[in-house]
């Protein structure tokens, strides 16, 4: 519970700052791109529903959630390893990586498709604030093109990616923490390892599961 | 009573203990000395059973470790304490419950006795009262006193420290090392002290055994220092001035 709490509340702003300036951005470039009197102006928010919901939302958080939720893992652990805090719950007959380790992926695997689904969320009405501001596309429009011929397996496989990309990101930034010998310097490391090796898990398996799914 | 015979351990092809056989008896603090690197915290290390040996045996009392079941050894744990070099506090736990941790974990008691428990172990160690300190709010000398009763709250019968008096000033280790004392003598425990501080070696040295690169090069007591010929134990304690000129005196 604390880990959730740790992992999910603590991302929630950055995650919606993000989300919400990504809708945005998508919003303007395709109105920018689109410039065919052909193609009705609703395609716009269609292209930003499935663009977010099938690929900004789940990956970009993924790495966001990396730098900020991997590196805090790899580092907690890190840090509890060479202070000998593992060793001492290990002396009390405590298994230690199940200890420490599982609620943390259990967590990470909880918290992650809900704030993907507020990025989602978001990324929707950053696109209506910016497409409507500047003009682009009426707000019927946006609310007719986000309606639009809407395939729900989208979203299916979103929460599929967001499952598989916390369950990277969490178990290999608690591999690296747990598994750190040394010292401060070697905590630091094993911290930047973990958002590193985690952001390219991330987009192998964004590749894979793009390849398998879709 | 700790027994232990041909310890023996490698990482890789380096030979960190070379065949350590020694016994740590009851009532008396036990000390392992020797320089930086030697294998002292290795050695510990064996013994609680944090590192597997590659060979040798350590009985505790009637016991045998190395080649017990799991119930002997979850009976053995739950007489173990252990002050890490760090102290190894828990730092999102407070004091209190980082003292009630091994209960919480060992033990089935009902709450209240619990607290109980804490609370005698914490003034035992002159820290009556400080439970809702977080760690990080106290000094290095009163993180060592939680991490000792931490290791004596369940009413350990074999105690184990690992350098208790480093980065501690001379005044604190003193307190430190007679509270280990006393705490070994009244309770009758077996108490095995890891340091490098001769200090300590003069102060609580009641049995010593020193290692070197991996080796037992002696054994004896504060008392029969001086006697030593030893060539690698009389580097080691006379790099002291204040040794030297004991010696000479
Ligand atoms: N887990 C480990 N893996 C590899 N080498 C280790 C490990 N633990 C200790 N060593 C090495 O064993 C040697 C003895 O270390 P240690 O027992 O900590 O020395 P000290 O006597 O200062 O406590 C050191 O050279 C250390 O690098
Ligand atoms: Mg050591």
């Amino acid at each position: 519970m604390e880990e959730c709490i740790s992992i999910g509340i603590n991302s929630v702003f950055l995650v919606a700052l993000v989300a919400f300036f990504i809708g945005a951005v998508t919003t303007i470039q395709t109105a920018y791109n689109l410039v065919s009197p052909l193609i009705p102006n609703y395609v716009i928010a269609l292209v930003v529903r499935d663009m977010t919901i099938l690929e900004l939302a789940p990956t970009i958080i993924g790495v966001i959630f990396a730098g900020k939720v991997g590196s805090s893992m790899a580092s907690g652990l890190g840090t509890m390893r060479i202070s000998e805090q593992i060793d001492a719950l290990e002396v009390m007959g405590i298994n230690s990586s199940s200890y420490l380790v599982l609620p943390k992926i259990v967590a990470a695997v909880l918290m992650y498709p809900m704030l993907v689904i507020i990025a989602g969320l978001l990324a929707m009405v950053g696109g209506y604030l910016a497409g409507v501001l500047t003009n682009v596309i009426t707000p019927t429009e946006y609310i007719q093109g986000i309606r639009f011929d809407f395939n729900e397996y989208t979203v299916t496989f979103a929460l599929i990616k967001s499952f598989a990309f916390a369950f990277l990101v969490s178990s290999i930034s608690s591999f690296k923490g747990y598994f750190t010998t040394g010292g401060a310097v070697e905590v630091g490391q094993a911290s930047t390892a973990a958002v590193t090796q985690s952001v390219i898990a991330i987009l192998l398996a964004d590749y894979l599961l793009a390849q398998l799914l879709l | 009573m700790i027994k232990i015979e041909n310890i023996k351990k490698s990482f890789g092809d380096k030979e960190i203990l070379k065949g350590i056989s020694g016994v740590f008896e009851r009532g008396k603090p036990n000390l392992i000395i020797g320089s930086s690197g030697t294998g002292k915290s290795v050695l510990l290390k064996c013994i609680v059973g944090l590192i597997a040996p590659d060979e040798g045996h350590i009985h505790y009392d009637e016991h045998e470790l190395t080649n017990a079941n799991r119930d002997t050894k979850t009976e053995i744990r739950r007489q173990i304490g252990m002050l890490f070099q760090g102290g190894a506090l828990f730092d999102s736990k407070t004091v209190e419950q980082n003292v009630m941790f091994p209960l919480d974990v060992l033990t089935k008691m009902p709450k209240g006795e619990k607290l109980d428990r804490v609370n005698s172990a914490l003034e035992r160690v002159g820290l009556a009262g400080q439970n809702q300190k977080m760690p990080s709010e106290i000094s290095g000398g009163m993180q060592k006193r939680v991490g000792i009763a931490r290791a004596i709250v369940n009413d350990s019968n074999y105690l184990f420290c690992d350098e208790p008096n480093s980065g501690l000033d001379p005044q604190t280790s003193i307190l430190i090392d007679d509270l280990i004392l006393e705490l070994t003598e009244e309770s009758n425990i077996t108490t095995v002290v890891v340091t490098h501080d001769m200090n300590s070696v003069m102060g609580i040295g009641e049995k010593i055994m020193f290692l070197y690169k991996g080796k037992k090069l002696w054994e004896g007591n504060k008392n029969n220092i001086m006697d030593s010929n030893v060539k690698e134990f009389d580097d080691f304690v006379f790099a002291n001035k204040v040794m030297r000129k004991l010696k000479k005196g």
